[in-house]
């Protein structure tokens, strides 16, 4: 097997009573769709927020790339190589569809104490915008302001900032929620679209987007990960099937 | 192309500011030249504030402790017979830059109301430092002898020169102010006003692009408190009251917050109204009072931002509605 691109070990976060991440333990293979799953509550955005470095860990570390990120800031890890998106949707809502992606480009290209050119004229923070738009299917719909697309567009929207930014992991925290069947159906073809080139962490509620697109699968539950393997292996694990599979198949 | 209705204010605006002289001298009323000048310099103040609280999004409720600097530091100058312009002006932009990376350093590690306190602390802070300055007038305040000289280059105490030299340089903020907001940097701050999450989420570190705004804003304050200083030939620690500062917020509000020409039409219309009213009542703020609710209320892009609203009914005018 070959090193891990993102390894995570013992972590733990601490919110007054509540163990939200409990010394979970994980490891993302380069080029893999790793998709970790858990009822409500697992800790699933927590793990997402500390792996991006939104939130400090109380204990534990992240390896990512063979360094330790641990203390990182959100700019830093973003520099590094990790891009995240949003549970809600979370993109600036007065800047064109186009302007947001260029945006994120533009955070990666130097620094921007740049005062007198306008950057809608930079092709080179213009043109790979556009092809991050292109990628996710929203190029037509470049030049609208963003508060005026729908609910799906403003998802596709958030995996082409992430994109933008030309990460070699993807942080996807939940990126079909609130979405109807075809969009959904959507997703799942963007997102199959860009495995094998990328990889990705993907947090997702909806099962049949999980077992259709994950090579890994992690279950998490009350912070820490009780299974972790191949599709079918969790599907045929006894402990996640009462812990999580049963309960959402009864549920729904 | 077609000039946006926005472009037609400006062109009309420095069409009208720039016949004030012509009109003051037919109509013999030295007293509008003072007015204009008075507006013009206001606006590069308002200006300057848009930067930060229009497109920054940080509401600093002390903006105007940078024109009390920079007019301070004039005024000091003056008062050591230090009356070169070559001199005087660079000295108080640095001044302003120097207070400037201070405040914004200290005020931008909190948000939201925070910061508008912190802010507000902080220049009556200075505030207080002005009116304890007995060396240099205390609370009266300190007469400027003569006003910045430039070895004949330009005669500032000739109202009708300094008229002109406010005149170019509000055109001149204006247009760095233009250049600025659409430059990668422009894109830096008003993503950081629009979400502060998201910018950090894709790689920018916000601070030093906040700080390095609020810096430019100061020391642009700071130009309009050198023109202060020579334009009433005078100093005194109420420029810097929080008041003048609320004033500068009313003007960008008023004008519309988050477009470019909409804080010089917000602080000409403040001192218009001001004058126009004040010769009414004395009670002229009865009057201004409910006129900027009524602004705010059915305007909320202010001036500006309804004339663009009228223009094109579907597109949502740029920081108008949020």
């Amino acid at each position: 097997m070959t090193e891990a691109l993102l390894k995570v070990e013992n972590l733990r976060k601490r919110f007054g009573g509540v163990l939200a991440t409990d010394n979970l333990s994980l490891a993302v293979q380069p080029g893999q769709i790793h998709a970790v799953i858990g009822p409500n509550g697992a800790g699933k955005t927590t793990m997402i927020a500390q792996l991006a470095g939104a939130l400090d860990s109380d204990s534990g570390r992240i390896l990512f790339d063979g360094e330790d990120i641990t203390g990182l800031a959100p700019p830093a890890r973003s520099r590094r190589g990790i891009a995240r998106t949003f549970q809600i949707t979370s993109i600036f809502h007065e800047f064109t569809a186009l302007e947001n992606v260029a945006l994120a480009v533009q955070a990666h290209d130097g620094h921007s104490f740049r005062f007198w050119r306008a950057a809608r004229d930079e092709a080179r923070l213009v043109e790979p915008a556009r092809a991050a738009l292109e990628t996710v299917g929203l190029v037509d719909r470049a030049d609208i302001t963003v508060r005026n697309l729908s609910h799906g567009e403003h998802r596709q929207l958030e995996i082409a900032m992430a994109l933008a930014t030309k990460p070699k992991l993807l942080l996807l925290d939940e990126p079909m929620a609130g979405m109807g069947a075809e969009e959904s159906q959507k997703m799942v073809s963007i997102l199959n679209g860009l495995k094998g080139d990328h990889t990705i962490l993907l947090i997702e509620h909806d099962m049949d987007a999980v077992f259709a697109l994950a090579d890994q699968i992690t279950v998490l539950v009350y912070g820490n990960a009780i299974a972790s393997g191949a599709p079918d292996e969790i599907r045929a694990n006894e402990e996640v099937r009462t812990a999580y599979l049963g309960e959402e198949g009864t549920a729904n | 192309m077609i000039p946006t209705r926005e472009t037609m204010v400006v062109i009309i605006t420095f069409s009208l500011l720039a016949l004030v002289p012509v009109i003051a001298s037919i109509t013999d009323v030295p007293f509008y030249l003072d007015l204009g000048r008075r507006m013009m310099i206001l606006a590069i103040g308002a200006l300057s504030l848009n930067l930060i609280m229009g497109y920054g999004g940080m509401i600093s409720f002390g903006h105007a402790v940078f024109v009390g600097i920079g007019a301070y530091v004039v005024g000091i100058c003056a008062e050591h017979e230090v009356v070169s312009g070559f001199i005087q002006w660079p000295l108080a932009l640095l001044a302003c830059g120097i207070f400037a990376v201070i405040f914004g350093a200290i005020s931008l590690r909190t948000r939201g109301v925070y910061f508008i306190m912190i802010t507000l602390a902080l220049a009556q802070m200075m505030y207080f430092l002005g009116v304890s300055l007995d060396r240099y007038g205390g609370d009266d305040g300190l007469p400027l002898a003569e006003p910045s000289y430039f070895s004949g280059l330009i005669d500032l105490s000739e109202k009708t020169s300094l008229y002109y030299l406010v005149f170019v340089l509000l055109l001149l903020c204006l247009w760095i102010c233009k250049r600025l907001i659409n430059s990668r940097f422009g894109m830096v701050i008003q993503g950081a006003r629009s979400n502060e999450a998201r910018m950090q989420a894709i790689g920018f570190p916000v601070f030093r692009y906040q700080l390095t705004a609020f810096v430019i804003a100061g020391v642009m304050a700071g130009l309009a408190g050198i023109l202060l200083a020579n334009h009433t030939e005078f100093v005194n620690p109420d420029m810097m009251h929080w008041t003048r500062s609320g004033d500068l917020i009313i003007m960008v509000l008023l004008g519309g917050m988050g477009s470019l020409a909409g804080p010089i039409v917000g602080a000409l219309v403040f001192i218009l109204l001001e004058e126009a009213l004040s010769g009414v009542t004395e009670y002229w703020q009865l009057i201004f009072g409910p006129f900027l609710i009524l602004v705010v209320l059915f305007a909320r892009g202010g001036l500006l931002g309804f004339l663009e609203k009228r223009q094109s009914p579907k597109k949502t005018s740029e920081g108008g509605d949020d």
